[in-house]
């Protein structure tokens, strides 16, 4: 059987090396299939995420030669395997140890958004009713598996590490779920301004390029949350309005 | 002297955040409990996010035939009687609600005509029943009950283990676990603990499970006390995908069948209509024709045998392909291609209902499913039986001990219909986190025992710093290959006691198992730890399957091939007896109430 070397990121934050191992390789192997062999058999305390195996927990995210992807839906017909597989961690998120990264900044950021808030239910019976075109529209969002790799990429976390005043494209995809969920009555817009940081997103599309979920980020969810956010806080018709009332912006009502 | 572990405190503790899990702890929350919840993995990726189908639930959207009456008879035929009667009447009047429920949290369900919620076909499930979202149904339900979770002051404690349950006297005063992150012990005690640690998959090597599922909540029971029951039934789904290699076990949903896919063999032969058991014949197509309008909505149509329950097909499969003529890999074909004949829009019908199918098959296999068949076969799946509880209550035979889910056992009998597993999980979910909040409020806190604690650590420790010694990966390997061969879809008693001669081997190799590193996030150490409960639940299933000398449901012997009329009065429930030793014994079927024995003469 034929073989190939992969390179992958051993250790902690402070003592981190790449080492390689060598391993069998077989029609339709994936670069976890490796991660797995190379662990069996001589580096049994690999660190590594996994769970589905399908693409659909988005668990075992990391950076095959320099690309975030998840590494259960990378073949090894995808990668050249002349040279050496590199396979690192996510680099936005701090390293705990080889290829597994503290998350939880994720999960803080999820639970500041406000929740979903439904408006009265349509029948007697509790119930509601829904187009199936209305619900595409969200569904598209719902169908993120959380895999955070559109995080890593993107630029204002990874480069700039504005963690602190950007929730990044995966919470805005749940943003823009919860906005355009058929039911929902809740207003996001003066967060979206403020502690989500919609503003400082510029558009260059590398969460939507790493999506494997195929979800249009940017288009479909980011730039119709910045429209409705200027919509809201610099249409200078509102401007004027607020500046000759003195009203100040006030959470819409749907 | 052993460090005793961070200390912690709730009045109710759920162990696994899956579907069971996640509901019984917004419900236990609900009701006023303090409430820690750990979790395996990360939280939202437990094995409920790979449900694909969708819920079973009476809401007679698309039929309204259907009421809470049909399901239950369906569920109890699909179980071959074998069921609880009283949880398969709870779980069938209870999921609508469960499904409104969630609805109402945020979920996103395909639509009707008319705006409510769409229903689809299933195998042994009189009418449309499934509510879904595409196929990727179990994501959107437990992305909903996580992000209701995350608002109700819940702690989430993600990547702990639990390695002991604690008790004080007969009932159960807390958990034992470690940190993946650091590998420190976490000493949790706790009013009630519920279980929803799902199943067992991993003992075996085709399988649809991921390596979470070693059988914890099961072995944690059993160790503490508990009767598991009805341990020899475990699912094989009919359609796994085989090639290439790797993704061997990978499931393939029923759903495929359930939108018009069909099952052939190497010579394009429709087999499933050769076999079609007596029980099922008067609601089976009989022809190609009938069988499609059935998938495609006419309620004149009977279902075609594809969707027979998944213990028939599975046999089926292993026969076509026993029999020599399997596919290429040894699978045999699946085709939702076909329905190009029939619809114009095929192509987009396929990618619109069964997407995450079409991904799969694409960047996994290099299989385009709206234009040629799959190859699919066998997958362990699901394990019926567990750990055995109130039907009520969800209380295990151990006070203060609840479980929910895969892990509990009685609603599914002999086999499960698909679509059940979703609705048990939020109908017996919720009643566990709700009777878990009593249980403590009633009873208050137990007495941790520091004795019981540092035998745990010790224990846990004790793999590192062995020179020599067995490597952990291969014996889970072994273990896996030996339940595969021995106590598979098809079994006989020779074969099934060497099965477990060869669990007691690999259990004194257990004990020889060697660590390397540290107690960091080290895989190594895990597995390990994970071998105790692979090797428990091995023995539990290989014991009471010996035990049921029949066949019936998902539990078929070659020596037994038949019903026997006395063994389908009784379950077997498997228990550490004296010395340590497992005991399996039969215990009388629970009587259904006049009722509920109507119910099901009336649904013959």
């Amino acid at each position: 059987m034929p073989s190939a070397t992969f390179r992958i990121w051993r250790g902690g934050p402070e003592n981190g090396r790449f080492q390689d191992y060598r391993t069998e390789v077989s029609e339709g192997m994936v670069v976890l299939d490796a991660i797995h062999a190379i662990q069996a058999r001589e580096a049994h305390d690999l660190a590594v995420r996994w769970n589905c195996k399908a693409g659909k927990c988005g668990s075992c995210s990391a950076e095959i030669n320099g690309m975030p992807r998840l590494m259960c839906m990378t073949r090894l017909n995808q990668v050249p395997l002349e040279q050496p597989v590199r396979v690192e961690p996510m680099r936005a998120f701090p390293l705990l140890r080889d290829l597994v990264t503290d998350v939880s900044w994720n999960y803080e950021v999820k639970r500041r958004i406000r929740p979903f808030r439904p408006r009265a239910p349509d029948a007697p019976d509790g119930t509601w009713r829904m187009a199936q075109a209305d619900v595409d529209r969200a569904q598209e969002f719902r169908k993120c598996i959380e895999c955070y790799l559109c995080q890593d990429v993107c630029h204002v976390l990874r480069e700039h590490r504005l963690f602190e005043r950007f929730i990044g494209p995966r919470f805005l995809v749940h943003v823009a779920a919860l906005e355009m969920h058929p039911l929902d009555v809740e207003d996001r817009t003066d967060q979206l301004k403020t502690t989500d940081g919609v503003g400082l997103c510029n558009i260059t599309k590398c969460c939507t390029g790493v999506c494997p979920e195929g979800i249009t980020i940017t288009d479909n969810a980011i730039i119709p949350l910045k429209e409705r956010v200027a919509d809201r806080f610099y249409d200078p018709l509102r401007w004027l309005w607020r500046w000759l009332t003195g009203r100040g912006p006030k959470r819409r009502e749907k | 002297m052993m460090p005793a572990g961070e200390p912690h405190d709730h009045d109710v503790l759920v162990i696994g955040a899956g579907g069971a899990g996640l509901r019984a702890a917004i419900e236990a929350s609900a009701a006023g409990a303090s409430v820690g919840l750990v979790c395996k993995s990360l939280l939202g990726k437990a094995h409920t996010v790979m449900a694909e189908g969708g819920i079973a639930a009476a809401l007679a959207n698309v039929d309204d035939r259907d009421d809470w009456k049909v399901h239950f008879a369906d569920t109890m035929r699909g179980g071959q009687y074998l069921n609880h009667p009283r949880m398969a009447e709870l779980h069938a009047r209870e999921a609508p609600e469960r499904v409104r429920e969630l609805e109402g949290w945020g979920a996103l369900f395909d639509r009707t005509q008319d705006g409510r919620i769409l229903q689809r076909n299933f195998g042994g499930h009189r009418y449309p029943r499934l509510a879904h979202v595409g196929d990727r149904t179990g994501l959107e339900m437990i992305r909903t009950l996580q992000d209701h979770g995350i608002h109700r002051g819940i702690d989430v404690f993600m990547e702990f283990t639990v390695i002991a349950l604690l008790k004080d006297d007969a009932r159960v005063a807390g958990a034992l676990a470690y940190d993946r992150d650091r590998g420190r012990f976490h000493v949790f005690r706790a009013g009630a603990i519920v279980l929803g640690t799902g199943g067992i998959g991993r003992a075996y090597s085709i399988t649809s499970n991921s390596w979470e599922y070693t059988g914890d909540g099961q072995a944690l029971a059993y160790h503490s006390g508990a009767d598991l029951i009805d341990m020899e039934f475990v699912q094989f789904h009919p359609t796994g995908m085989v090639w290439p290699p790797s993704v061997r076990g990978i499931l393939v949903t029923e759903g495929v069948r359930g939108e018009g896919g069909v099952l052939r063999n190497q010579d394009g032969r429709r087999f499933m209509f050769d076999d079609i058991p007596e029980a099922y014949r008067a609601q089976t197509a009989d022809n190609e024709e009938e069988g499609w309008r059935y998938t495609q909505g006419d309620k004149n149509a009977r279902r075609p045998p594809e969707l027979l329950t998944r213990d028939h097909v599975a046999r089926c499969i292993v026969r076509e392909i026993k029999e020599g003529r399997g596919s290429p890999h040894g699978g045999v074909f699946l085709d939702i291609s076909w329905i190009r004949a029939r619809r114009a829009d095929a192509e987009q019908h396929i990618k619109k209902k069964l997407p995450s199918m079409y991904h799969q098959f694409k960047q996994l296999a290099d299989i385009d499913i709206t234009k040629e068949p799959m190859e699919v076969g066998p997958t362990t799946h699901y394990i019926m039986g567990g750990v055995r509880v109130d039907a009520d209550t969800q209380m295990a035979t151990v006070p203060g001990l609840f479980a929910a889910g895969e892990c509990a056992a009685g609603l599914h009998g002999a086999n499960r219909l698909g679509g059940n597993s979703l609705s048990d999980l939020l109908v017996f979910g919720k009643r566990a986190g709700e009777h878990a909040a009593r249980f403590a409020r009633e009873h208050g806190r137990a007495r941790i025992d520091e004795d019981q604690v540092a035998a745990a650590s010790k224990e846990a420790l004790a793999p590192f710093g062995k020179s020599g010694g067995e490597d952990p990966y291969a014996l889970q390997r072994e273990l896996q290959e030996k339940m595969q061969d021995l106590v598979g879809i098809v079994r006989n008693e020779p074969e099934m006691a060497r099965a477990l001669s060869e669990v007691e081997r690999l259990r004194d190799r257990a004990a020889r198992v060697r660590v390397d590193g540290n107690r960091e996030f080290n895989p190594g150490w895990h597995t390990a730890l994970d071998l105790g409960n692979l090797l428990t639940v091995a023995e539990a299933i290989a014991r009471s399957a010996l035990a049921r000398k029949e066949s019936r449901g998902a539990h078929f012997r070659e020596d037994f091939p038949d019903k026997n009329t006395d063994l389908g009065k009784v379950n077997f429930v498997a228990r550490k007896g004296a010395e340590g030793r497992m005991q399996v014994a039969s215990v009388p079927l629970p009587e259904p109430r006049p009722d509920l024995r109507q119910v099901i003469e009336a649904n013959q």
